[in-house]
């Protein structure tokens, strides 16, 4: 039996997407929406200027409460999550003991406790190798019935202002919890597209109530996976199963700054020799950027050429819309990552001159402070 | 009058004599998408029906884009390199791909005519 044959989930916001006509994709094992009327390139231009609503209700929400969560989730991901301070956010990884990505996660602190976002795809995975392991050292509650709407564009803080006034002052990476209405919220200061932004937790019976006040706000447009991939891509963000996996480190997939300076010095982490060790002596390969010249875009698995060898396949590729032209991300082994290396990729057979860039292709625009 | 005929993988061809002006039709720009870029195949190039013939990259993904019917192609749509969107905005017109000299007109008797396409994309949704 194949996953199609299986039923698919519905997130809480379901009628909501059919109601505005969204082009449904089976993705997760969730029906979402790929694409409203606009169309991903409408979507797309209109988070990088206004603000749109993403229902990422599909991804993985568990909190982990007890004295030690901090000290045994930090068992299995590479980042000081000791040293966080309540009400602030970190990027990380959970790693294998080689070295290789179980997937990336978004840890909350919250003071008593820790939220973490984990992809949809992998959150059974996830969820079953974080309790597995550190299942007996605290209480580990997974979310089954929340919803999670990511609101992202230069507009996004001055909508959800409207609706929750001390959001505007938190900074990038910094997690409130809000009521709205009847609602308890919580929100982070974060997204997955390069623009400021919130990610909004809510129980699943409110996700629809709070979409309609988020959507009356005439700045505020739907957008689907489609958008959201093609944001994350500019904005050089990785996608999970594409670009890092299992076999992929957190030093190739440049992901070394997400590695705490304490664990640096102590590990303790799995795969932490085979991490550490590359940090110090340099990965044989690395995640880099390409800006194709011409029009063809790259996708996934295309051979990367130094114009006579295969040094590198693209992990991500395609169109980017804001940048106007193709742009992929693909590993190319470690003397061609320096920016400005000319490279080809080869699209069915044929090969087509780009270069290799730093990300992102697109400044991220994230609340922080200014010196 | 020129006839017109439709794939089953939603090309549609237009007869103009013993030349067809072969394109994606409206369902299927629809459903691919934003189109990004066109790859068409050189002048002079022969194609066999039911080959692939071009390609469509939309935002997502390429598509093939298949020949209708067999022959030589006579001429492409060069604005297409510059301005694919052409496709979405104007597919069975101004978004046309390719034209190709018919080996055998034969082959059309293959493709259905524009109500039995109807039929079929109403089947579909």
């Amino acid at each position: 039996m194949t996953d199609a044959a299986l039923p698919l989930n519905r997130t809480p916001l379901d009628a909501l997407h059919r109601k505005l006509g969204a082009r449904m994709v089976p993705f997760a094992g969730y029906d979402m929406p790929l694409q409203y009327g606009q169309g991903i390139i409408a979507e797309h231009i209109h988070t990088r200027t206004h603000a749109s609503l993403f229902d990422v209700s599909h991804m993985g929400q568990a909190i982990l409460r007890g004295d030690g969560a901090a000290e045994a989730l930090e068992s299995l991901v590479v980042a000081d999550l000791q040293g966080m301070l309540a009400g602030t956010v970190r990027y990380t990884l959970l790693t294998n003991e080689q070295g290789g990505i179980i997937d990336d996660l978004m840890v909350i602190h919250g003071g008593y406790y820790l939220v973490i976002v984990v992809n949809a795809a992998r959150k059974e995975a996830d969820f079953a190798h974080i309790v597995g392991r550190i299942g007996d050292r605290c209480d580990i509650e997974i979310w089954h019935d929340r919803a999670l709407l990511a609101l992202q564009g230069p507009e996004a803080s001055k909508v959800f202002s409207q609706l929750a006034p001390a959001s505007r002052h938190m900074l990038f990476m910094t997690a409130e919890n809000f009521k709205i209405g009847p609602m308890i919220c919580g929100a982070t200061r974060s997204g997955y597209t390069g623009e400021d932004g919130f990610e909004i937790t809510v129980p699943g019976e409110h996700a629809g109530a709070l979409a309609d006040l988020l959507l009356e706000d005439s700045r505020v447009s739907m957008a689907g996976l489609g958008a959201r991939d093609s944001l994350r891509l500019e904005a050089g963000l990785c996608l999970y199963g594409h670009d890092i996996d299992e076999t992929t480190t957190p030093v190739e997939a440049g992901l070394a700054w997400t590695i705490g300076k304490r664990r640096r010095e102590t590990g303790g982490f799995p795969g932490a020799d085979i991490i550490l060790r590359q940090l110090a002596e340099g990965p044989p390969r690395r995640r880099v950027g390409i800006r194709l010249e011409g029009k063809v875009p790259a996708r996934a698995g295309a051979e990367i050429t130094d114009k006579r060898w295969t040094i590198g396949t693209v992990t991500s590729g395609g169109y980017g819309p804001s940048v106007g032209g193709p742009i992929a991300m693909g590993y190319v082994d470690a003397d061609f990552t320096e920016p400005g290396t000319e490279v080809e990729v080869l699209v069915r057979g044929k090969p087509h001159p780009g270069r290799v860039v730093k990300m992102p292709f697109v400044a991220h625009r994230y609340a922080k402070l200014t010196p | 009058m020129a006839q017109v005929r439709y794939t089953q993988e939603h090309e549609w061809i237009r007869i103009d004599a013993d030349v067809g002006t072969v394109g994606i039709t409206d369902f299927a720009q629809q459903q691919l998408g934003d189109i990004v870029f066109v790859e068409l195949p050189t002048v002079g190039s022969q194609v066999r029906a039911g080959a692939e013939a071009a390609v469509v990259e939309s935002v997502k993904a390429a598509s093939e884009v298949y020949a209708p019917a067999s022959g030589e192609v006579v001429a492409v749509n060069e604005a297409l390199a510059e301005e694919p969107a052409k496709v979405n905005a104007d597919a069975t017109g101004g978004g046309w791909f390719f034209k190709i000299r018919l080996a055998d007109p034969g082959e059309l008797e293959a493709l259905m005519e524009p109500a039995a396409y109807k039929d079929y994309v109403a089947g579909l949704s």
